[in-house]
């Protein structure tokens, strides 16, 4: 049921990564990816364009070669590039690590994540993780040791983000289930919108916790087995199921807009470009 | 063993567990069935929800009544059930299985070993001893032991070819009390009811009867034309048909049967006879006669030389035209004794050696004229039998040479004894010597001898001597020559001499002398003092065996006896002569036996006990494996991919149509996308066969030799194929065949109007010679009176299939003579000068007829190795290839057209251009 390894042998699951990288790498390229800059001059790599040299400009501003051709003096500017901080939180706890079939929903999260970090990192901003483990930074560098924090798991049934180590100012992705305790997830991110953080949260299910297909008697367990659940008539139980998660879905948005963010629920049976696709676009309407 | 009714249990205090039934009943409901086990995230959100029906899920009623059935099958399966027990042996008493073990027995020996054992291994089984006893070949004692003792002995008991003796009470009288069970045929036998009687003073009998009806062959008679066999049967009743078979060498020295005799006994006959014409010659080739299909000594019939009649020929000195002497003709009173025994001969000297029979008597004959030939017939076998007489004793012989076709040497002249002119009185005979053929006849007194030929005396004379007269004087004398022999009786065939040739010893000695076949049985006196060997016995089932060697009996004694152990049925020897003791004699009567009133019958059909334990185990088997899958289904597992495995098993019955319609689709894309020879099913699997290796080995060639490549050919149902696909259909006909119908009919004529070909094959061309028609070639004019076929005509030598692609004159198959019918040339066109062809055929014959069996001859099997012999040596492969360039030329024509036809304008064509 679980294709994934046991969860004490992180050590092979951190061999993993690279897979992950490749995956990521390409869901990105697959990607069209929009233009980027601020439009003006400013400090930058790119050449944005030439002007007269004015009073103030160092000599050193001058370039020579463009003045050569002309009588006046021309200085060449370079667009104004900023790189924006984007820190990602993606539950590395063991219900993440559930699939009813195809990849489980931390490959996925991981996938989506690292595809966004990939995108966002191609355009230069900085991409690192919320946990302080791995401080935003920008170049491609970044995306292995990325993939490497994403994969490393934790035994823990449900997962909390940490907004404490988060840049003031910055962005914030968040992927999980969100099944873990509601109250310290809210705290979580109203501390995060304190500090001026706006972001998305991206839930990530399988479609068998969207469907509830059991019926007849059945135990469920969490996934380290420390929860459980018996029911006597499981198809008795799907539609109270089904609107529990309605429930939680509504307190994430409303979670979300209160504070400004974005919140999409996406599930392993759906095309990973479209999760890909929500979460970039979110991420470019706050940058 | 507890018995209820029809039922028994051989365990029956586990039937108690059915007790506790309830009390599983009560656990069973209390205890739900176990929960699956699910990973599953979403249990956080479970947690907070509570469900309606706290209450445990029960087990349904009706699982509950499933599982008690497994359980009471399971106790009652373990408890022994057995239907129809037989209540025997309650006391625990010894078991002595008794079995007659005599060729009655024989046909039925199977079943009644197969019962023997089953009750041998029952008594075993609860603890009782078991002794064995077959009647037939008693031992020395009846020994109760084991079961698995007794059940060995019965395993090698063999039935012999005789019926039980008495005398095996002596074996059992001795013994406490013990039960006895007996396997008895439906044949009464001397000394039974003593039996019987013995062994119910002993304890309990039940007897098993054998059903199967008993039937014996009473003697054969020999009549003027053939044999008469005669079969009798036990127990009239029902109207059956038997059959006799004569067996014997054919005249290459194989047994076999040479004929057959069919017999119906009417409902209420018990004896059933049926002549049978059989020649002569193949009379005396008989061996046995066996009744067909009964297994048993008592259907078979040995033959000895009883059933032959020599052939013998009689000359005798006799001056023509003296009619009305009848009986004073020499040859009177041989010709008498002999003709009811054997084939007499007539006809000069000369004549009668070149029919080469068993023995000529010459009845005073002086001087033979072929002397020579004569004496070789003799040496190689030959029995001279000479009458002295008048014309014997007057002939003056020459004392310095022995004549070779007299054993002695004789006096000229003769003596008279007693008679009116001579002193003394007529002499009797003396008794037979000990060593003579005679040996053991009497010698009447009323026989006399009034007058001899008198031999020479010489030191050897006595050897010679096989007969005397009271006087010493020789009688008959004999002496061997090469093989053959040749015997002299000096007196007159006649009753000139002596009243002997009248006497019954006459025929007696005859007999002694091999001269004729002793007929019917051997007479009593004719058996005084000889000595029987027996050399191949009967066994019970009417097989012949050779036998080692064994003590000779006495030749009455051997009459008197019936067939027992020590004189058992079979072929005896006895110097020249065989005896053949069989069965039954010509006053055989069967009598069935009848049984008293204290002795349970119980028939081999009666119903078995029946051991139900293992139905019961098996029924729990099948009960659990439903109880899983109720189980699985209840806790929701039986889902998915069991069902859908399931479904699939379901539904694989209702989908052939879709299937056949996608077949014929794909069969229609790979008949198109490439060439394909295509052949008639027939409905005659091992022709289909042939037909499709013959188009493979066909299609192998032409890939090889030419640049049509057809792929795999296909057999066509003439009814739902589509024909236009095929540029060729291989046609055999065979009888089975069925006519095509009025659509397959339009078909046919639509693909033949289409520019098709078929190759019709009546496969009869062996046969179908000089205008004779066959089943086949009629069946083929059936077939295509319903088709538009051109007017056809032989192939020509010029026609376009002679050099389509090789050139050939001839078109074998598998066999090479038949006519091959094309259609006829429109108009016979003129021999143009300088063109080795007419132009004849502007299309393609639409139909090739003959009879070949090309198939045959192309078939190839998977290996690519012919598959059917053709012909012999290199003529058969030549012949092979020649079937095999047939072929090409035929595809080459079909998907060429005329083109070869055309060719021959080429060097027309180019001489126009050039100008």
């Amino acid at each position: 049921m679980i294709p994934y390894p046991p969860l004490n042998e992180a050590l092979e699951l951190a061999s993993d990564w690279p897979q992950l990288l490749a995956q990521a790498q390409r869901l990105a390229n697959s990607f069209a990816l929009g233009g980027h800059g601020r439009r003006r001059a400013g400090t930058g790599d790119v050449f944005w364009q030439f002007r007269q040299a004015q009073v103030g400009d160092s000599l050193r501003a001058i370039d020579w070669r463009r003045s050569a051709r002309a009588d006046d003096q021309f200085v060449r500017e370079n667009e104004w590039q900023v790189a924006q901080s984007v820190q990602f939180w993606v539950d590395c706890s063991a219900s993440m690590l559930f699939a009813s079939k195809g990849s489980s929903k931390h490959l996925r999260a991981a996938t989506l994540a690292l595809a966004v970090a990939v995108l966002l990192s191609d355009a230069g901003e900085k991409v690192g993780s919320s946990d302080g483990l791995l401080p935003a930074k920008v170049g491609r560098a970044q995306i292995p040791a990325l993939a490497q924090v994403f994969s490393r798991i934790s035994d823990n049934d449900f997962g909390t983000p940490q907004s404490d180590d988060l840049k003031p100012h910055s962005l914030a992705v968040f992927v999980s289930d969100f099944f873990g305790d509601f109250a310290k997830l809210e705290r979580a991110v109203t501390s995060a919108a304190d500090q001026q953080i706006t972001g998305a949260l991206l839930m990530v299910l399988d479609p068998q916790e969207v469907n509830f297909p059991f019926a007849g008697r059945t135990l469920f367990e969490s996934m380290s087995g420390r929860l459980r659940y018996e029911s006597q008539k499981a198809d008795g139980l799907r539609a109270k199921y089904r609107s529990a998660l309605q429930d939680r879905q509504a307190a994430l948005a409303s979670l979300a807009q209160s504070v400004g963010w974005q919140f999409q629920c996406h599930t392993t049976d759906q095309p990973a470009s479209a999760g890909l696709m929500w979460l970039y676009q979110a991420l470019e309407y706050r940058r | 063993m507890s018995i209820f009714g029809a039922l028994g249990f051989s365990t029956p205090w586990l039937l108690l567990g059915l007790v506790a039934l309830p009390i599983l009943w009560v656990l069973l409901r209390a205890v739900p069935p176990a929960p699956t086990r699910r990973r599953f995230p979403g249990v956080a959100l479970l947690l907070r929800l509570k469900e309606d029906d706290l209450q445990t899920d029960k087990t349904p009623w009706w699982l509950l009544l499933l599982r008690a059935l497994v359980v009471a099958s399971l106790i009652i399966g373990l408890a022994g059930p057995v239907l129809n027990p037989a209540p025997m042996g309650e006391n625990g008493s010894d078991l002595l299985v008794v079995m007659e073990g005599s060729w009655a027995d024989a046909p039925d020996w199977a079943a009644q070993k197969q019962e023997a054992l089953r009750v041998a291994g029952q008594a075993g089984i609860s603890g009782r001893k078991v002794a064995f006893l077959q009647l037939t070949a008693p031992g020395s004692a009846v020994v109760f032991s084991a079961a698995s003792l007794a059940q060995r002995q019965i395993q090698t008991a063999e039935p012999k070819a005789w019926l039980p003796e008495g005398d095996v009470i002596g074996l059992i009288a001795e013994l406490g009390s013990f039960d006895s069970y007996w396997m008895a045929s439906p044949l009464d036998w001397p000394g039974r009811a003593k039996l019987v009687s013995e062994l119910l003073a002993h304890g309990e009998l039940r007897v098993s009867l054998s059903q199967t009806p008993t039937m014996g062959l009473l003697p054969i008679t020999v009549t003027a034309q053939g044999v008469e066999v005669h079969v009798s049967r036990l127990s009239a009743g029902q109207a059956t048909q038997v059959r006799v078979d004569l067996v014997g060498l054919d005249p290459s020295g194989v047994e076999r049967r040479l004929q057959s005799v069919p017999l119906t006994f009417e409902a209420h006959a018990l004896l059933a006879s049926q002549a049978s014409e059989v020649p002569q010659e193949m009379r005396n080739r008989i061996s046995r006669v066996v009744l067909a299909g009964y297994r048993s000594a008592a259907a078979v019939r040995l033959v000895d030389d009883r059933i032959k009649r020599p052939e013998i020929a009689i000359l005798s000195g006799e001056i023509a035209g003296r009619e009305g002497l009848t009986l004073l003709s020499p040859d009177h009173y041989l010709t008498q004794a002999l003709a009811p025994v054997a084939d007499l001969i007539n006809g000069t000297l000369e004549d009668v050696l070149l029919a080469d029979p068993d023995t000529i008597v010459l009845a005073d004959v002086a001087k033979i004229g072929a002397k020579t030939a004569m004496v070789d017939w003799v040496s190689q076998g030959g029995t001279l039998v000479r009458f002295a007489g008048p014309r014997l004793a007057a002939q003056s012989f020459n004392s310095k040479e022995d004549d070779p076709l007299l054993p002695v040497r004789l006096r000229a002249g003769g003596r008279t004894v007693g008679g009116a002119m001579s002193w003394g009185a007529p002499k009797t005979l003396q008794a037979f010597e000990v060593d003579t053929p005679f040996f053991g006849l009497p010698t009447p007194d009323e026989v006399i001898v009034t007058a001899q030929v008198l031999a020479e005396p010489g030191p050897d004379l006595a050897a010679h001597v096989i007969a005397r007269l009271s006087d010493g004087t020789p009688l008959v004398t004999r002496k061997t020559l090469g093989q053959g022999q040749v015997v002299l009786f000096h007196i007159t065939a006649n009753a000139d001499w002596s009243n002997l040739p009248i006497s019954g010893l006459f025929v007696s000695m005859l007999e002694r002398l091999s001269v004729i076949g002793s007929y019917g049985d051997f007479k009593q006196q004719a058996l005084a003092g000889t000595t029987w060997q027996l050399v191949r016995d009967l066994d019970g089932f009417g097989t012949l065996k050779t036998v080692g060697d064994r003590a000779g009996v006495d030749g009455q004694v051997l009459a008197a006896s019936r067939i027992t152990a020590e004189t058992p049925a079979g072929v005896y020897q006895g110097g020249e002569r065989r005896w053949a003791r069989n069965i039954l004699a010509q006053d055989s009567v069967f009598t069935s036996a009848t049984w008293l009133g204290a002795v349970q019958l119980v028939g081999q059909a009666m119903a078995r006990p029946k051991m139900l334990g293992a139905g019961f185990l098996s029924a729990v088997l099948v009960l659990l494996v439903v109880d899983i899958l109720a189980t699985l289904w209840i806790v929701g597992k039986l889902r998915g991919r069991v069902v859908g495995a399931l479904a699939c098993f379901l539904m694989a019955g209702l989908t052939t149509e879709d299937v056949v319609a996608q077949t014929a689709e794909a069969r229609a894309i790979q008949a198109t996308r490439n060439v394909v020879l295509a052949y008639v099913k027939t409905g005659d699997l091992g022709q289909d066969e042939i037909s499709h290796a013959g188009l493979t080995g066909l299609s192998l060639a032409l890939n090889q030799r030419t640049s049509i490549e057809p792929v795999s050919p296909m057999g066509l149902a003439l009814g739902t194929d589509e024909l236009a696909f095929y540029p060729f259909i291989y046609w055999p006909i065979t009888l089975g065949q069925s006519r095509p119908n009025a659509d397959e009919l339009r078909k046919l004529n639509r693909y033949i109007k289409g520019g098709g070909m078929i190759l019709f094959d009546t496969r009869d061309s062996e046969i179908a010679q000089y205008g004779e028609s066959t089943k086949e070639g009629r069946l083929l004019q059936e077939i295509a009176a319903g088709l538009n076929v051109p007017p056809i005509a032989p192939i020509s030598q010029d026609h376009v299939l002679t050099r389509s692609f090789y050139l050939l004159q001839e078109f074998p198959g598998r066999s090479s003579r038949g006519t091959v019918w094309v259609e006829a040339p429109q108009s016979l066109g003129e021999e143009i000068e300088g063109m080795p062809f007419r132009n004849l055929n502007d299309g393609v014959t639409p139909v090739v007829i003959g009879g070949n069996d090309w198939a045959a001859a192309w078939a190839v099997d998977l290996a690519g190795q012919p598959l059917l012999p053709v012909g012999r040596g290199l003529s058969g492969k030549r012949q092979r290839e020649i079937a095999l360039r047939f072929g090409i030329n035929l595809i080459m024509h079909v998907l060429t057209g005329n083109y070869k036809s055309d060719q021959v304008h080429v060097p027309e064509l180019l001489k126009r251009l050039g100008e």
